[in-house]
């Protein structure tokens, strides 16, 4: 049994365990942090001069914003996955879509790298306009969460997910849950960047 | 140690029940990226757009919460923390349209 309380088994008075309580609550403020730069990108874009937005927006590489979209939901579902995997106690096929789900979050990361590099080859930077600098912070920030998703998931896919399968197959299932909880959020963040930022 | 085969047959089948929705929900979402795609290249003005671009969004994001993070049989406290961070966010959302309605030109 874990030495801290409730991370597996359900606290009386709120009928959840904390870890899945910890991970929504966390989640919440995580709302409210990309929902302030949201905000102000609505602010910014009643406030710029007619066009300015569009202009700057169609500089933006439709067809990789595309293909991202499409590697981050292919990532939530291999992600749920390995989850599901683990609760039929099948660790290879948890390894297998875990793997899976680190090769679109680093495909992800290198076809935003391009996107990035393309722009400052052209001379194009967070300063150069309004609508540059919040994009450069939307998916900027975007782009640390998935840095920050991708360490736990490369952390779960190494020896030390094998070993705390060995030890306890629940606690890891418990883990993964969690983890996949913060990825699937990544994910929704993203489904409403790619529209807002490069279809509109 | 835990035995790693404390599985029943009904768990097993119940797992693989909710393997096929999340295959559903995948295909649903790659198409409505699609959709999405698509409909951004229709001749409309800026608010049909917009509002198009958003509720196909919406949907996306709650097919995301409802099947991949499981907010459909979540607990009430769960529900409780998203509803009062939905209506915070809801304000944040529509602080910026009060600045439209500020005509005292300060600057």
């Amino acid at each position: 049994m874990s030495s801290i309380p409730y991370i597996l088994e359900e606290r009386p008075d709120t009928g959840l365990n904390n870890s899945r309580l910890g991970i929504w609550i966390f989640i919440a403020s995580e709302v409210m942090l990309f929902g302030g730069l949201f905000s102000a990108y609505v602010f910014l874009r009643i406030a710029a001069p007619e066009g300015d937005f569009d202009y700057w927006g169609s500089k933006l590489s439709v067809p990789m914003a595309t293909f991202n979209t499409v590697m981050l939901i292919t990532s939530s579902v291999t992600m749920i996955m390995s989850w599901a995997s683990l609760r039929m106690k099948q660790f290879d096929k948890y390894k297998m879509y875990l793997g899976l789900t680190i090769l679109c979050a680093l495909g992800f990361l290198v076809v935003k790298y391009m996107e990035y590099t393309s722009k400052f080859h052209h001379g194009i930077f967070p300063s150069s306009s309004t609508f540059m600098g919040i994009y450069f912070t939307l998916t900027g920030l975007h782009v640390l969460h998935i840095l920050g998703g991708l360490f736990v998931l490369i952390y779960f896919w190494s020896p030390v997910g094998k070993r705390m399968y060995d030890e306890n197959p629940d606690l890891l299932a418990n883990r993964i849950e969690v983890t996949g909880l913060y990825w699937h959020f990544v994910d929704l963040v993203w489904i409403f960047l790619f529209p807002i930022l490069y279809l509109l | 140690m835990s035995d790693k085969t404390d599985i029943t047959v009904e768990e097993h089948l119940e797992i693989q029940h909710h393997v096929k929705t999340y295959i559903n929900v995948f295909v649903a979402l790659l198409v409505l990226t699609f959709i999405t795609v698509a409909v951004s290249y229709l001749e409309i003005s800026f608010i049909e757009a917009f509002f198009l671009a958003v509720t196909i969004a919406t949907v996306k994001g709650s097919l995301v919460l409802g099947f991949f993070m499981h907010l459909i049989t979540e607990k009430q406290a769960i529900i409780w923390i998203l509803v009062s961070t939905l209506i915070a966010f809801m304000i944040l959302m529509f602080l910026p349209l009060v600045s439209m309605t500020d005509h005292t030109n300060i600057w």
